[in-house]
């Protein structure tokens, strides 16, 4: 049933090869590649929607014209470093190059959470994420298809000094959802419980009952190093902190 | 008190050379018998920096930054940017490298024992990955690995003091680690003991790698990183300084004779071990694992994976030496290889380069033959024997048709084909005479196998020999006997015109 119903949804999306809106996740059970101190077996995925695609420099520069607080001459210094939209030509402008389309970068977690907030949202917790992404262009759980493992290294391979695509550019996955993979990193509402060691190699640690309980975190399925690389990058991030590879999009519970 | 205590040996032997200068400097290095100990880190602490902080002088390989020349501990600042960029593996080949100061290996850092290092750790705001990194000159956990852990666009800064003596890998440790090390992320850090190296003509910077690409070895376009061959340990690359021919050609590394030259050499890997050899050169001394006492007179070094290893040798005689890998597919296979060319004039007396070029018949011209010379006397006496024609064709054999036939008869598969219990002379065996005459080319098929390739004709054989090889082939191996006479041998000859022996 839900199935249909996110293939009714479907012509709703704008013409063009503009992509927008939310996709609806049915969720499910879902085995993670991360294991957790007090998680057993599959982690339970509730419905939720999700952006079809990640958030854009157009789309945030309204946001930011309708929140000024947000702007980067404005935004207390707590909540945004000193690179936040640093790769705009003015606080509220963009170039007319095509940056209106891409996919929005060099925003700190607080900037991307106000946005979904605003929205009626929030930022995706990791499971979702991670549940969402599992999927290729033709199946729910393509991470046993070492094809979707090499695209993925295929873009850790590309220097980020090339221009970003525009948002929505690649191919939709099963899900209606597009741009997991392969464009930029994406914020998670739950990035700072997400405690990788600085050091990959402490694994077994007695140290590491200091991060205690949920935090104490390592990869289950070491084959899937390319989550790993994932969960690497936002566990060096504070909140705060911006890069010309990191974006995000939101969800919306579905209740 | 412990910092003088540590101190003693050097100065004993400081007074041993006679407080010569120019004396002392040579026999620095040597200055530390095998039975006294440096006194390790405990004896590494000559207590708080002096004067101003130095900035360290960091250099991209194959250079070596200069001596320290510091004669008290100092604090020393380092800056070391890491940078994800495209580079040339092999030619034509195009890699992701992740680096640290944008070359692999990474920048060569220089610091003197007992000195305080404030390490800079910056991650250009292009990088897509974290980064940090784990000095094994560090004492402390992770060799400073958590306490550098930097995001893209980020710095950070930890401080360490270099207690033990000795040249060290350094290295990045963020997950995944091994694809971290893979893609390029090492380097080399030497911490001088506090009365210096002696001195040398020419130092130099080398590192192995190994590379694991989704294609094949030089296949061209920028070429992924493969975690399944990686994982394997079944490299594509095994390069010296994180490319082919990046110390080759144009970039090979210099000397002139008369000069001594000490090489600077780590292994990266993440995988392999290296068996570090010079072609042409013998190490005078190798302070093996990078430690404080040398070996003398060695050919090869291991040298493993996160390990490095300084040797010296004094340059005589000029050409090209090669180093290499002596994990001998790794250097001529996948890349192993560097250059040091030695500039100036022959020195005869040690080395004379070629001197005579001469056939070498070795023990074919008297064993062996004597079967062919005891067949041919019986021939000319009317007397041959069947077993002195064997005899006489199967030292003819192993020196015409062994090579491609194998001395067993066996062929190779699909390549040269079999002569043992061949079915193509089963059928006809008189076939074999014109196949030693006329050669062989077009497609055979031989006992199930087809091969196609050319076998030239032997005409240089005479009736004599061409007669004994077949009869020893007809007696071979499980075929099917017989004997063949020169007459027979010289009538076949007659009836078609034989081509001329082509070179074979």
């Amino acid at each position: 049933m839900r199935a249909l119903l996110v293939i009714c949804l479907l012509p709703l999306v704008a013409s063009a090869g503009e992509v927008t809106g939310y996709a609806r996740i049915a969720g499910g059970d879902f085995i993670t590649a991360l294991k957790y101190e007090d998680a057993r077996g599959p982690t339970k995925v509730a419905p939720f929607d999700i952006m079809r695609r990640p958030v854009t420099n157009a789309e945030f520069l309204a946001f930011v014209t309708r929140n000024p607080a947000w702007r980067r001459d404005r935004v207390a210094p707590v909540f945004a470093g000193p690179d936040y939209l640093a790769h705009w030509p003015a606080p509220a402008r963009l170039s007319p190059d095509g940056l209106g389309g891409q996919p929005v970068t060099r925003v700190s977690w607080y900037a991307a959470n106000a946005y979904c907030e605003e929205q009626g949202a929030r930022l995706p917790r990791w499971f979702e994420w991670e549940y969402v992404a599992a999927a290729d262009e033709t199946r729910r759980d393509a991470r046993r298809d070492p094809a979707w493992r090499e695209r993925i290294l295929g873009w850790y391979a590309r220097p980020s000094s090339r221009s970003l695509p525009r948002s929505g550019a690649q191919a939709a996955n099963a899900y209606g959802v597009r741009d997991l993979h392969g464009v930029v990193w994406e914020w998670t509402d739950d990035y700072s419980a997400l405690l990788v060691s600085g050091d990959n190699r402490n694994q077994g640690d007695p140290d590491r009952t200091q991060f205690c309980g949920a935090g104490a975190l390592s990869i289950d399925d070491r084959e899937n190093y390319a989550v790993l690389m994932r969960v690497a990058m936002l566990s060096s991030l504070g909140g705060s902190d911006t890069t010309m590879n990191l974006g995000f999009r939101c969800v919306r519970e579905v209740r | 008190m412990k910092r003088l205590v540590s101190l003693l040996p050097f100065v004993f032997v400081f007074v041993l050379a006679g407080c010569d200068r120019a004396q002392r400097a040579p026999d620095a290095g040597a200055a530390i018998p095998a039975q006294v100990t440096t006194g390790g880190s405990k004896g590494g602490d000559f207590g708080p920096p002096q004067g101003e902080p130095v900035k360290a002088v960091l250099t991209s390989p194959p250079f070596v930054p200069p001596a320290t020349g510091r004669t008290q501990p100092a604090k020393v600042i380092v800056e070391l940017e890491v940078i994800e960029k495209e580079m040339a593996i092999s030619e034509g080949v195009r890699y992701m490298f992740w680096t640290f100061g944008g070359t692999v290996p990474g920048s060569f850092i220089r610091v003197r024992q007992g000195d305080t290092v404030e390490f800079h750790l910056k991650n250009a705001p292009d990088s897509k990955m974290p980064h940090n990194i784990d000095l094994h000159g560090v004492t402390g956990p992770g060799g400073g690995a958590a306490s550098s852990f930097t995001a893209p666009g980020h710095a950070s800064r930890f401080t360490f003091k270099a207690l033990n003596a000795g040249l060290y890998v350094y290295h990045c440790a963020t997950a995944p680690v091994g694809m971290h090390v893979a893609n390029g992320m090492y380097g080399l850090i030497l911490i001088e003991p506090p009365q210096g190296l002696s001195k040398v003509d020419r130092e130099y910077y080398v590192m192995q790698g190994d590379f694991y690409t989704v294609g094949k070895y030089r296949e061209k376009g920028l070429q992924g990183f493969s975690m399944e061959k990686a994982i394997d340990e079944h490299p594509t690359y095994v390069l010296f300084n994180g490319g082919e021919g990046a110390l080759t050609g144009e970039k090979a590394l210099t000397a002139k004779t008369g000069e001594s030259v000490r090489l600077y050499v780590g292994n990266g890997g993440p995988n392999l071990v290296s068996s570090f050899h010079v072609i042409g050169e013998i190490f005078d001394k190798v302070w093996y694992e990078g430690g404080t006492h040398f070996q003398e007179n060695v050919q090869t070094t291991l040298i493993p994976a996160g390990g490095a290893a300084m040797m010296e040798f004094h340059v005589e005689v000029p050409g090209s030496y090669v180093l290499v890998d002596h994990s001998i597919f790794r250097a001529f296979n996948k890349g192993a290889v560097a250059i040091l060319k030695a500039e100036g004039p022959e020195v005869a007396a040690i080395y004379s380069g070629k001197e005579v070029d001469e056939m070498y018949l070795g023990d074919r011209a008297q064993p062996n033959l004597a079967a062919v010379a005891n067949a041919a006397r019986s021939a000319k006496a009317g007397a041959l024997t069947l077993d002195e024609q064997i005899k006489a064709g199967q030292a003819l054999f192993a020196g015409t048709c062994s090579t491609c036939h194998q001395g067993n008869g066996q062929g190779l598969p699909g390549v040269f084909p079999p002569l043992a219990k061949s079915d193509y002379f089963a059928k006809d065996p008189t076939r074999i005479v014109d196949v030693v005459l006329r050669g062989l080319s077009g497609t055979v098929k031989v006992n199930g196998q087809a091969y196609n390739s050319v076998m030239p004709p032997m005409s240089q054989l005479t009736d004599d020999e061409a007669a004994n090889i077949a009869t020893y082939v007809l007696n071979s191996w499980g075929n099917p006997g017989g004997r063949v006479s020169s007459d027979e041998v010289a009538k076949r000859r007659k009836e078609a015109p034989v081509a001329a022996a082509a070179p074979h």
